[in-house]
């Protein structure tokens, strides 16, 4: 490049997603799918692959993946069939998966994210439903690997986007918001740290402007929503920095590493597996009813979107805080249950996503494991309304209520929390403050309002943080004019 | 009396009359076996305290409402049989013994059948002589210089021999009834879906399927009623209702129309098979039926399809077999790859690994549509010419097998020649089809087999037509002199 000119590129980025389903039985024998459980204990010889053994569909998989379609805003075609993905690895007892190929479940879909505070839509291009493989134990200093077939057949749907992500960002967005769809959808749990939900990236560059893809990388082994963005932004700076310089990309599979924060060769285009998929002709073709399919669209639930837009409607909250609440079920219907006995949705919102979400995040715990009813925390919050503690001193009550579970009023009662809210008595003690600070009193005479809060402060400290605060501003001021 | 040569009728009719005991029946068989198997060689297991103990147990309940009480049985041996050893006949799966039955097997037990061993085959059931045994070759009892056919060649010598009273065996490309057509006796390739394929270890899904190897068609009848209906754990079994096929031992052709398709009387069709189906027409014909010469277009196209599919969904089929979780692992390995590469070049035999290098190759990226596409649209084809033809035909007709038994050693030098003796009855496989070999005759003193092919789930009318032809002929009463 002459001239010093920087040609500006443009990042191309494309997810594949597997997400395991949270169907009771694998998807093709009764073994449980449970998460755990001593190795090689959830099996049997169907999904151990032994010989002469047929796989049969579980109908719940079905309508996991196709509740998760629906959501996903895709389309259902009629007829569907599984494939058989052939290759050898010992995780796969079969070395094929049953997975399915060109006659996907689902097609042509979108999730929208919020960017820079305009909804950007990125397309879905097919999601299917396989089997997920087993698991290699690689033990320390040993000739061989161990194999544990739990998960082999435990459900699978790969959702695949359009190049439709942009920035590292886009993706991070689009994975969150995926994962609250599918959560609010009850078809997975979602949880990366458990595998059951991976995700592999596609990432490309090409000169701004330009309507060919530029040669694509694709990312692997990426163990979190963080690794996903991370790995993205490196590989972005990587390609890009190749192309600044007149170089080439290679297509190739990278690997991340999380430790050092890159990305290293792991195959080549050239090494890349044939897997000679053809139909499974051990299962006939899904004929999905269309029946069925408006019988689940009509039982699903209220979706994230349209969630946080009646938030904001109907409650009038901010659309930072609708989207916070929202981004979690078990958050907003702990929210919605506060707000239906609680006159104020904004000081309910306020507690939840200061007090509660700070409490969670710090203790790692989820909304679920809160050992306490939102009937609780509204009685709490009329306890401020109407005196009896002080809002800094619900602070403590809260704390209390998400340790033990206990009631505030029990709480209150027992740690003797209840404000003080007798004049007489405040007067008394706000005497005794100003005797002892005659510094500051002198300070706030000649109108160094500060002053004030200090002593204000020092009342405080004498009860422990049980005058009511008004009370004590209102007696300070009368004491000192 | 020898109990050994009595067909299951027979024994069923002196079992209920307390005229014999399953354990005399089991030990005459026994005995049989050990008298004979030197020479012919048909089982791999003989599970002989097992099957005394169970005869006991079914004399000791004294039940034989059902037609297979007590009843001893052989079963191929790529037919799982829980805690009993099945090895598909190859060297991967020599220690492989199952801890389940295959969904024929657990019926065979529910009418207190007694199984006596697992039957030599071609290895995992690719092949047309019983020689690609990975064990041994198992012998033709009307001449022990020739073969039994295959691939349940173990069965339909077995049967032929008196060493069970019947026996089940698989067809994915006439392997039930060419050697049934070799051997002199009675073999029924169901429609596709109607036996459950569930505990039968797989060769190519799409195509294989259970049936029976009898000394006459009354037993067929009465094993498929046994072994016949749908089951969950297979997909591809259809829930249809089952008919009791002992009504349709019927004798009566009158009116039935019959096809005679020329493309099976051509080239290759050795004369005396020829002549042998043509008396078969006419013994029909005598009997009432109407017989005409009919022409299946694609017939010539079937078996090189049929070359592309099986061995396509053989190669996905048997790639589980890489000494990891069961069977035979190869001792010494450098690593993983060399674990697969020296376990499955030791454990497979050179027709398996042939079919499974076809099979590969058809299905790899850039050949799939020529080959596996093409083969498939080559399927339809071969069905639609039999769906037009039994529009207008009761039954279709023809020889089994080109020829009669042939030499051991005679074609194993060449795969293609091979292949050829399957010529009439993959069609059939493609199709999907019900289709019965009796004996309709001898050539220098080896059996002849005619082919009844019937519409999808009309074995009720192959059997009929089978019957009539037996009770009008004695081919079926004719017993290698052993």
């Amino acid at each position: 490049m002459d001239g010093g000119v920087k040609m500006e590129f443009e990042t191309v980025i494309g997810l594949e997603v597997h997400v395991e389903l949270l169907t009771k039985s694998k998807v093709f024998c009764s073994c449980t799918t449970e998460f755990g459980g001593e190795v090689n204990t959830h099996c049997c010889p169907v999904c151990l692959g032994m010989p002469g053994v047929l796989p049969v569909l579980n109908k719940k998989a079905v309508e996991y993946a196709i509740k998760a379609a629906l959501a996903l805003n895709c389309e259902i075609p009629e007829f569907s069939k599984f494939d058989r993905k052939n290759y050898f690895y010992p995780d796969l007892p079969k070395a094929y998966q049953i997975s399915q190929y060109d006659l996907p479940l689902a097609r042509k879909g979108y999730i929208e994210i919020e960017v820079g505070g305009k909804t950007k839509r990125i397309g879905i291009n097919r999601i299917h439903l396989e089997e997920d493989a087993g698991k290699l134990i690689h033990e320390e200093g040993k000739s061989y690997s161990l194999v544990d077939l739990n998960r082999t057949g435990v459900p699978l749907i790969e959702i695949v986007s359009e190049p439709d992500i942009r920035t590292p960002e886009e993706a991070w967005l689009y994975l969150n918001k995926l994962k609250t769809i599918l959560q609010y959808i009850e078809v997975s749990d979602c949880k990366m740290e458990e595998g059951s939900l991976r995700c592999d990236t596609n990432i490309s560059l090409r000169p701004k402007g330009s309507d060919k893809f530029g040669t694509k990388v694709e990312l692997k082994n990426l163990g979190s929503f963080r690794a996903v963005r991370r790995s993205l932004e490196y590989e972005e700076k990587r390609q890009r920095e190749i192309l600044e310089s007149g170089g080439a990309i290679v297509q190739e599979t990278r690997r991340w590493d999380e430790a050092r924060g890159i990305t290293i060769p792991l195959r080549s285009k050239e090494e890349a597996h044939d897997y000679r998929y053809f139909p499974d002709p051990d299962l006939v073709p899904i004929v999905i009813d269309r029946e069925w399919v408006e019988k689940l669209k009509s039982e699903l639930p209220e979706l994230p979107d349209v969630r946080k837009k009646r938030y904001m409607e109907e409650y009038g909250l901010p659309a930072y805080d609708a989207e916070v609440i929202t981004a979690s079920k078990a958050l907003a219907n702990f929210f919605e249950e506060c707000v239906s006995q609680y006159h104020d949705p904004k000081t309910v919102s306020n507690w939840v996503m200061s007090e509660m979400l700070g409490i969670l995040n710090e203790t790692g715990r989820e909304v679920d494991e809160i050992p306490f009813k939102p009937e609780q925390l509204v009685k709490m919050l009329k306890m401020i309304d109407n005196g009896t503690i002080s809002g800094k001193i619900a602070k403590e009550v809260f704390r209390e209520m998400f340790d033990t579970g206990r009631d505030p009023e029990v709480i209150v009662k027992e740690k003797g929390l209840i404000q003080i809210s007798d004049e007489a008595e405040l007067e008394k003690i706000a005497r005794k403050v100003i005797e002892e600070n005659p510094k500051s009193v002198e300070d706030y005479k000649k109108g160094k309002e500060k002053a004030l809060g200090f002593l204000v402060g020092q009342i405080m400290k004498e009860t422990r943080g049980k005058a009511n605060p008004q009370l004590v501003n209102k007696i300070l001021k009368e004491l000192l004019s | 009396m020898n109990l050994s040569k009595l067909t299951i009728h027979e024994a069923h009719e002196l079992l209920s009359k307390r005229e014999i005991s399953s354990e005399e029946l089991t030990k005459a068989v026994l005995d049989r076996i050990d008298k004979v198997e030197e020479d012919i060689k048909a089982f791999l297991t003989v599970d002989k305290e097992r099957a005394l103990e169970i005869s006991k147990k079914v004399d000791k309940e004294g039940d034989f409402s059902s037609p297979l009480a007590g009843i001893p049985v052989a079963i191929k041996d790529n037919i799982c049989t829980k805690d009993l050893k099945t090895t598909c006949a190859s060297k991967i799966l020599a220690n492989f013994v199952p801890p389940y039955d295959a969904t024929v097997c657990e019926k065979l037990k529910s009418e207190k059948a007694v199984i006596i061993g697992k039957t030599n085959m071609d290895e995992f059931a690719m092949g047309s002589s019983t020689e690609n045994s990975g064990f041994f070759a198992t012998r033709n009892p009307w001449d022990v210089d020739r073969v039994p056919g295959g691939s349940s060649g173990g069965s339909a010598a077995a049967v032929a021999a008196d060493e069970c009273i019947f026996a089940l065996g698989s067809d994915t490309g006439g392997s039930i009834r060419q050697p049934a057509s070799y051997c002199g006796v009675v073999g029924l390739k169901p429609t596709y879906g109607r036996v459950s394929r569930y505990g039968l270890v797989a060769y190519a899904s799409s195509l294989d399927q259970i049936g029976p190897i009898t000394k006459d068609v009354t037993d067929c009848a009465m094993v498929l009623n046994a072994i016949a209906g749908w089951d969950e754990r297979d997909s591809t079994s259809v829930n249809l209702p089952v008919p009791d096929f002992t009504k349709s031992l019927v004798e009566d052709v009158k009116g039935m129309k019959m096809g005679l398709p020329k493309e099976y009387l051509g080239e290759g069709i050795e004369p005396e098979v020829r002549e042998a189906v043509l008396s078969a027409a006419g013994v029909f014909e005598n009997l009432g039926a109407c017989v005409e010469e009919i022409s299946l277009p694609h017939t010539e196209y079937a078996l090189w399809a049929y070359y592309i599919i099986a061995p396509a969904e053989a190669s996905s089929n048997l790639a589980r077999y890489d000494g990891i979780r069961y069977g035979v692992r190869a001792i010494d390995y450098d690593d993983l790859i060399d674990l697969y590469k020296k376990t499955r070049s030791e454990g497979f035999g050179r027709e398996v690994k042939r079919r499974i290098m076809l099979g590969t190759y058809a299905l790899s990226s850039g050949y799939y549509d020529a080959y596996y596409l093409k083969a498939q649209k080559v399927r339809t084809l071969v069905k639609a010419d039999f769906d037009k033809a039994f529009e207008k035909y009761d039954v279709i007709i023809a020889p089994t097998a080109p020829t009669p038994a042939f030499r051991i050693g005679e074609k194993t030098g060449d795969p293609l020649k091979m292949y050829m003796s399957d010529v009439c009855t993959i069609p059939v496989n493609m199709a999907g089809l019900p289709a019965i070999s009796i004996p309709c005759g001898f050539s220098g003193g080896l059996p002849i087999g005619l082919q009844i092919i019937g519409k999808p789930f009309d074995e009720a009318t192959i059997i009929r037509a089978a019957y009539t032809f037996e009770r009008a002929t004695d081919f079926h009463t004719k017993k290698p002199a052993l």
